[in-house]
């Protein structure tokens, strides 16, 4: 294990912390903490959570911080590795092949490869970030897929041989734990598991990353979403539909509709279920009376 | 270990936590605890609450044991004894009533000393032999038959085939430079089809006491005749036992069902444990997509409404939802109870549940023709 302890001048976890928050993104400790030994114990890091606590913000901001290129790697049910790794040009090797006629040609050149995130981020590791965006949605046999590919950071090709990656890189993967990982991916990682963010950081969070929102709103909205989250919805609202709540009723009130009525006019951006909407509007008013007291 | 490791000091007591750790079944690896040293030499002495945060980080215990992570920790770095047992409760059980305080999991169990009580139940769960051997051979019907029957789905890879939609470029392409670049037959792909996922909400309550037994081998079968399948028993809570029955022996993974579920033979909430189990998105997402077959007899002693209401929900959620009941065994069957007559017109199944060979046989028409 290489152990490098100062990374672009980040040589702690609260140094990571701040320069988190100039790519405008709060972290909290065990985040911080998370990334920053992530980053010099060379692992990958593991963040696991509910839908819309930023996991896939906090890997954006962790490149923005190195000053590298995000790639990013979605994963569905079914992925495989020609979508995650490379694929290689069908019609133009074909091509290449009928106007060849009597000369020889190499059909397996670099012009007839099409890189994948997972092979971009291998061949320039010190420029990129790589991002593999919730894991939880690939099979088993891409989880083992990757279990090998995190281990040794390299990539064979059947016919180009093996392609290693300079140094390690630095990958994030995500997770909305709609099924269990397998404990050895869990291993090779540094882990966190995000929670929601307590009130006074969310408020802070909505202002910063809404254009104009009084601190009022921002407090009135996060504690009328915090109450949300409590309730027993099929898709609780994450932080950034409470950044756009926020700025949906200030925008309703800035053309003339009053305080609570805002709120409640703009429900939509923060729930997105006609059942959650039903199921709450009776309580409603309450609610954001609440809340907005 | 025959020789004694000569550790520095200090390094010792982070060790020695790690043992701890595995002790009370928290799997960590060597490379982990590597990690764990590597980490606090990095962050060096600051507070207790560093280093909490690093073995966080690098031990990576799983969200729902957070609570028993955490008071592991202070027993072992400041050795309080001022914890707080309530809410330190694995994610896994999902309780639907306040039952006064329930045990608090017991620290540095093992098998021997287990509380005398639920020893005593999951042996009576294991002793109990078979009513008749007609349920014995439903289970090795099933396990036999479950793979080839069970419904699958479209998955997203392709395979060769001799038609299909695509064309197999790759493999045309190879022999087509084995034959100086004619291409002399296009290869074909399709969809590959995949196991589709099964989900079975089991009913534990006193109500459905006669066919819990059974019910819990045959989802024992199931889990281990075909992949992705998710159980969890509901009673007065709801428990996730998918992990204890992935054990192969059954004596061994119905008693460590035994010891996880708490509320055999209690009240039933019916709504309210579907509820809970919709509420949760990391359960509630098994249901999607899935073939949910839930084994109720829908007597429900709470609200019909929430009933209802999460039978709806559930069932726009899964691809198929069959309710089975133990009521049902008359071809004749109409229902009777409250919840059943409004539930009828939301799941896509409505049969007999009453005894394991019917439960299978419903269980293996799955794969075939919706119900109308």
């Amino acid at each position: 294990m290489t152990v490098r302890g100062n990374i672009v001048g980040i040589d702690s976890p609260e140094a990571l912390e701040r320069a988190l928050r100039t790519a405008y993104y709060l972290a909290d400790d065990g985040l911080a903490t998370a990334a920053y030994l992530g980053l010099a114990l060379g692992k990958p890091l593991l963040l696991e959570g509910a839908p819309g606590v930023g996991k896939t913000e906090a890997a954006k901001a962790i490149a923005a911080v190195l000053g590298r290129r995000l790639i990013r790697l979605q994963c569905y049910e079914g992925i495989d590795a020609s979508a995650a790794l490379y694929e290689w040009n069908y019609p133009r090797q074909m091509l290449a092949i009928r106007q060849a006629g009597e000369e020889t040609i190499d059909i397996y050149g670099e012009t007839f490869l099409i890189e994948r995130p997972m092979l971009a981020s291998l061949r320039a590791p010190d420029s990129t970030v790589l991002l593999i965006d919730e894991i939880d949605r690939a099979d088993q046999e891409f989880e083992a897929f990757l279990l090998e590919f995190l281990s040794d950071f390299q990539i064979s090709i059947p016919e180009r041989g093996t392609v290693r990656a300079a140094e390690r890189p630095v990958v994030v993967l995500t997770s909305n734990r709609t099924r269990d990982l397998h404990e050895a991916l869990r291993r090779r990682c540094v882990y966190h598991w995000i929670e929601y963010p307590t009130a006074e950081r969310e408020a802070r969070i909505v202002m910063m990353r809404a254009s104009s929102v009084a601190e009022a709103t921002a407090r009135a909205v996060v504690a009328a979403v915090g109450k949300l989250r409590r309730e027993p919805l099929s898709k609780a609202p994450g932080i950034a539909e409470a950044v756009d709540w926020a700025e949906a009723a200030t925008l309703l009130h800035a053309r003339g509709a009053r305080w609570p009525d805002a709120f409640k006019r703009s429900i939509g951006v923060a729930l997105k279920d006609e059942e959650d909407l039903t199921f709450i509007s009776s309580r409603l008013d309450a609610l954001i009376a609440e809340a907005a007291a | 270990m025959s020789e004694e490791l000569q550790l520095p000091r200090a390094a010792r007591v982070f060790v020695s936590f790690v043992a701890l750790l595995r002790v009370n079944g928290f799997a960590v690896a060597p490379e982990q605890t590597t990690a764990f040293l590597a980490a606090i030499e990095l962050l060096g002495p600051r507070s207790l609450e560093a280093i909490r945060l690093a073995g966080l980080a690098t031990l990576a215990p799983p969200p729902e044991r957070r609570a028993t992570y955490d008071r592991l920790f202070d027993i072992h770095f400041i050795g309080s004894k001022a914890i707080d047992p309530a809410g330190a409760e694995d994610e896994e059980v999902v309780r639907l009533q306040e039952e006064g305080r329930g045990e608090d999991e017991t620290l540095l169990a093992d098998e021997a000393n287990e509380s005398g009580l639920v020893a005593a139940r999951a042996e009576a769960l294991v002793e109990r032999r078979f009513a008749a051997s007609a349920t014995g051979d439903a289970l090795r019907r099933l396990s036999r038959e479950a793979p080839a029957r069970l419904p699958r789905r479209r998955g997203h890879r392709r395979m060769r085939a001799r038609r299909g939609p695509w064309a197999d470029l790759r493999r045309t392409l190879r022999e087509s430079v084995r034959n100086d670049g004619e291409v002399l037959r296009l290869g074909r792909l399709k969809r590959r089809e995949r196991p589709r996922k099964v989900l079975l909400l089991i009913d534990v309550s006193g109500s459905m006491k006669g066919r819990t037994d059974d019910n819990m081998k045959l989802a024992h079968a199931l889990s281990h005749a075909v992949p992705h399948v998710e159980v969890f028993t509901f009673g007065t809570r709801l428990t996730r036992v998918t992990r204890a029955l992935r054990l192969k022996r059954r004596e061994q993974a119905l008693s460590a069902a035994a010891h996880l579920v708490s509320d055999w033979d209690g009240g039933t909430r019916i709504g309210d444990a579907l509820q809970a189990f919709l509420a949760v998105p990391r359960f509630g997402s098994y249901a999607r997509g899935a073939a949910v077959i839930i084994l109720s007899d829908g007597l429900e002693r709470g609200d019909p409404s929430a009933l209802q209401d999460a039978v709806a929900k559930l069932s726009r959620r899964a691809w198929r939802l069959s309710w089975l009941t133990p009521l049902a065994a008359g071809p004749g069957f109409q229902p009777q109870t409250e919840a059943l007559i409004a539930i009828r017109r939301l799941v896509d199944d409505l049969v007999d549940g009453g005894s394991t060979a019917a439960i299978v046989s419903h269980v293996l028409s799955l794969g075939q023709r919706k119900a109308a």
